[in-house]
C-alpha cells in the first residue's frame, strides 16, 4: 500500500497528492456562479457531484463542465439518490462512459429523509465497482468494522459521517471516528454534518486526513467567505494534528502529590 | 394503512382541538424538534395566525438548509380528459360538455419532445379518471417510450391496484400523485356525485398502494376550497407523517392545489386566502421538513414568487392543462385555467432572480 496513513507528508488517495484537505460538494448553492467562486475560495482539490443532477446526455452540461473548468480540480462523482447496489452500480458506469472518469463518491442512501448510508448495499457496491475498476470512495455510517470490510474490499478512502447529512450538528460520532482513524489503512474522510469550521478542524485534529462540506458552505449568508473560513479551519487542524496535541488530562494536578511522601 | 390512523382520529374533536389552541403552544410547535397531534393542530390554529412571520421564517429556514437554495421545475402532460366521475369542481367532470380527447402514443411523445426541449426532464403525466380511455398497459408503454428520455416520471391517474401500480414502476414510474381532494367525509360525499372516486377509502388507500409498489416519490394534497383548510392540513399533515414513516424509502410530496375556475362553474365553497395558503405552507414545512413542496401554475405569478422562498421546493412552469396542448391541438378541453402563464425560460429565470438556482433535473433514469 502506497500511503501511510498518520504521517506528516501530502494527503494521497489512489496515488494522486492532494495539496488541500477541504472537499466540497455542489448541491445546494443559489446558483453556478456562487458554487464556482465557492470553489476557488476554499482552495479545495477535489469536489464531488450529484449524477443526478447532471444531463450526462448534454456533453455542455453546465454543473459538470463548471467544475471540471478548474484544472487542478479531481472531480469526484457521486451516486446519490440511488437506494440500493445495482442503481449505484449502473450510475457509475454511466458516468465513466459519458467521460465522468473513474472516481466515484459511492452513496446509496435509501432513505431519502436522513439520508443515512445503507451498510450492506454500500459494500456490496464497493466490491462490485473496484472490480471494474473504480477508484471508490464511500460514504458510510461511522462503523468501524465496515470501515475496514471496505478497506479489504479496495476502496481508495473511506468516508464516516460526522452526523446526517446536512444537519450541521458536527461530529457526533466522535467515539467511532476515532476507532476508524485509528484502525484504518485508508485516508479517512469525515463527511456529512459539519456545520462550522470549529467541527472541521475538531476532525482534522482527531487526526482525520480530510473532511467533505457541502451544506455549511452553500447555504451561508456568504458562501465564498464561508468557503475561506472552513479553508481556514481545515488548516489549523491540520496543523495542530501534525504538530502533536497535547493530550487532555482527566485529573487535576494536585498541589500536594498523592506520592509526595516517597520523596 | 393510513385509513387505521385516519378512523381513530375524531373529527369533531381535531376541529376542536384547532380551535382551542393557544398562542404558548403554536409558539412550542414553532420549534418542536418533531411535533406531536397537539403541536400540529396548534400549527393550523386562528392562534397562529398572529404568528405568521415567525411561522413563515422558520419554514424558509429548514427549507434552506435542507434542500439549499434550489427549485426543481417539472411540467404536467396530461394525455386524456376522458373522465367516469362526477366531481362537481372539476372541468373533466363527466357531466360536463366539453370536448374530450385521449391522445396517441405518438401524440403524447410529441408533447413529452416539446417539454424536453423546453428544458424538462421531470415530467408528470395525468388523465382523467377513465381507465377504458388509458387503461394500466397504454400509461406502462407510454412510460416506457419515454423512460430513457427524461430523468424522472410521475403519475397523476386513477388510483390503481398495488400490481398495477407495480407495472407502471417496473415500466419507469417514479413518482405517484394522488391528492385525496378533501379528508372531510361528508363534504367528499357531497362533490364526489358519482364513479369510482365516490369511495372515499379506496382513494385514501392510494398512497399506500404506490408506497407498497415502491414508488420513489408519494404526493398528497388536499383540494383547497372545498372545505375548512385548517383541519384538511391537519390531516394532509398526518398523511405524510404516516407515509413518511410507513414507507421510508419513498420521499413525500405535498401540494396545495386551489381551486380555480373550472368548466361547469363550480366556486369554491370555502375559499383559501393568500395568508391562508402561506400559513397553510409554512405549517406543512414545519411538520415535514424533508418534504418536496409543490405550488403550481394553478396560483397567479406575483404570488408565486413570493411565496417560493418560504418552503416550495418544486413548481411547474408553462403548464397546459389540455391534452394536446403543447402541440396546439386543441382536442380537447382544460381541466382548470392556468393562473401564472410565463414560458418555462421566464419562470426560471424569476427564480434566479429570487436568488434560488432552477433545477431541470434532480432525478436520474438509472434511479428506477
Amino acid at each position: 500500500m502506497s500511503h501511510i496513513r498518520g504521517g506528516k507528508g501530502p494527503l494521497i488517495i489512489a496515488d494522486r497528492t492532494f495539496g488541500s484537505r477541504l472537499f466540497l460538494g455542489t448541491g445546494k448553492f443559489s446558483s453556478i456562479r456562487a458554487m464556482e467562486e465557492a470553489i476557488a475560495a476554499s482552495g479545495s482539490e477535489m469536489v464531488t457531484v450529484a449524477l443526478r443532477r447532471v444531463d450526462l446526455d448534454n456533453p455542455d452540461d453546465e454543473l459538470l463542465t463548471s467544475v471540471q473548468r478548474f484544472a487542478d480540480i479531481q472531480l469526484l462523482p457521486n451516486t446519490s439518490g440511488a437506494r440500493d447496489a445495482l442503481e449505484a452500480v449502473r450510475l457509475a458506469r454511466i458516468a465513466r462512459e459519458m467521460g465522468c472518469g473513474s472516481w466515484v463518491k459511492l452513496e446509496v442512501t435509501p432513505d431519502p429523509r436522513y439520508l443515512l448510508p445503507d451498510p450492506v448495499e454500500t459494500l456490496k457496491a464497493a466490491e462490485i465497482l473496484v472490480k471494474e475498476g473504480f477508484t471508490v470512495l464511500p460514504y458510510i455510517n461511522a462503523d468501524p468494522i465496515l470501515a475496514k470490510r471496505l478497506e479489504e474490499a479496495g476502496t481508495a478512502t473511506v468516508m464516516p459521517l460526522g452526523s446526517p447529512i446536512g444537519s450541521n450538528r458536527g461530529i457526533r460520532t466522535e467515539d467511532n471516528i476515532r476507532i476508524i482513524i485509528e484502525m484504518s489503512g485508508v485516508p479517512v474522510v469525515v463527511d456529512a454534518g459539519l456545520g462550522s469550521p470549529s467541527h472541521a478542524a475538531q476532525a482534522m485534529e482527531m487526526g482525520a486526513d480530510a473532511v467533505l462540506v457541502n451544506t455549511a458552505i452553500a447555504t451561508a449568508g456568504d458562501p465564498v467567505l464561508m468557503a475561506g473560513a472552513f479553508r481556514t479551519g481545515v488548516e489549523a487542524g491540520r496543523m495542530a494534528y501534525e504538530a502533536g496535541l497535547p493530550r487532555g488530562r482527566e485529573e487535576a494536578e494536585a498541589s500536594s502529590p498523592l506520592t509526595g511522601f516517597l520523596r | 394503512m393510513f385509513r387505521d390512523i385516519f378512523t381513530t382520529y375524531d373529527p369533531g374533536e381535531v376541529r376542536d382541538r384547532i380551535y382551542g389552541a393557544g398562542e404558548a403552544e403554536v409558539i412550542r410547535a414553532i420549534s418542536a424538534e418533531s411535533p406531536d397531534p397537539a403541536a400540529i393542530c396548534a400549527l393550523f390554529s386562528p392562534a397562529a395566525d398572529p404568528l405568521l412571520e415567525m411561522m413563515a421564517r422558520r419554514s424558509a429556514a429548514i427549507t434552506r438548509q435542507r434542500f439549499g437554495s434550489v427549485v426543481q421545475l417539472y411540467a404536467p402532460l396530461y394525455i386524456s380528459n376522458e373522465c367516469t366521475n362526477r366531481c362537481v369542481y372539476c372541468g373533466f367532470n363527466t357531466d360536463n360538455p366539453i370536448r374530450r380527447a385521449t391522445l396517441s402514443e405518438d401524440q403524447v411523445v410529441r408533447e413529452a419532445m416539446i417539454l424536453h426541449e423546453a428544458g424538462f426532464r421531470h415530467i408528470l403525466l395525468l388523465t382523467g379518471e377513465d381507465r377504458r380511455a388509458v387503461p394500466v398497459d397504454e400509461v406502462a408503454g407510454i412510460a416506457r417510450r419515454l423512460r430513457d428520455t427524461f430523468a424522472s416520471l410521475s403519475v397523476e391517474v386513477y388510483p390503481m391496484e398495488t400490481e398495477e401500480y407495480g407495472t407502471l414502476a417496473a415500466a419507469g414510474i417514479d413518482g405517484l400523485t394522488l391528492y385525496q381532494e378533501t379528508y372531510d367525509t361528508d363534504t367528499y360525499r357531497r362533490v364526489h356525485l358519482g364513479g369510482k372516486k365516490t369511495d372515499f377509502f379506496w382513494r385514501l388507500d392510494g398512497p399506500d398502494r404506490g408506497g407498497i409498489a415502491g414508488f420513489r416519490r408519494i404526493g398528497i394534497g388536499a383540494l383547497l376550497g372545498l372545505s375548512d383548510w385548517r383541519v384538511d392540513g391537519f390531516y394532509t399533515a398526518l398523511h405524510g407523517l404516516y407515509l413518511a414513516g410507513a414507507y421510508w424509502r419513498s420521499q413525500v410530496q405535498v401540494s396545495f392545489p386551489r381551486l380555480r375556475d373550472a368548466p361547469g362553474g363550480f366556486t369554491a365553497p370555502v375559499p383559501v386566502s393568500d395568508r391562508d395558503l402561506v400559513h397553510l405552507i409554512c405549517a406543512v414545512r414545519i411538520i415535514l421538513p424533508d418534504a418536496h413542496l409543490s405550488l403550481s401554475t394553478r396560483e397567479p405569478e406575483g404570488l408565486r414568487d413570493d411565496i417560493l422562498p418560504l418552503g416550495i421546493t418544486s413548481m411547474s412552469a408553462g403548464s397546459k392543462t389540455d391534452p394536446g396542448g403543447y402541440s396546439g391541438l386543441e382536442a380537447g378541453d382544460g381541466q382548470f385555467e392556468i393562473c401564472d402563464r410565463r414560458s418555462p425560460a421566464e419562470v426560471a429565470a424569476m427564480i434566479r432572480r429570487r436568488g434560488f438556482d432552477p433545477v431541470w433535473k434532480d432525478w436520474d433514469r438509472m434511479l428506477r
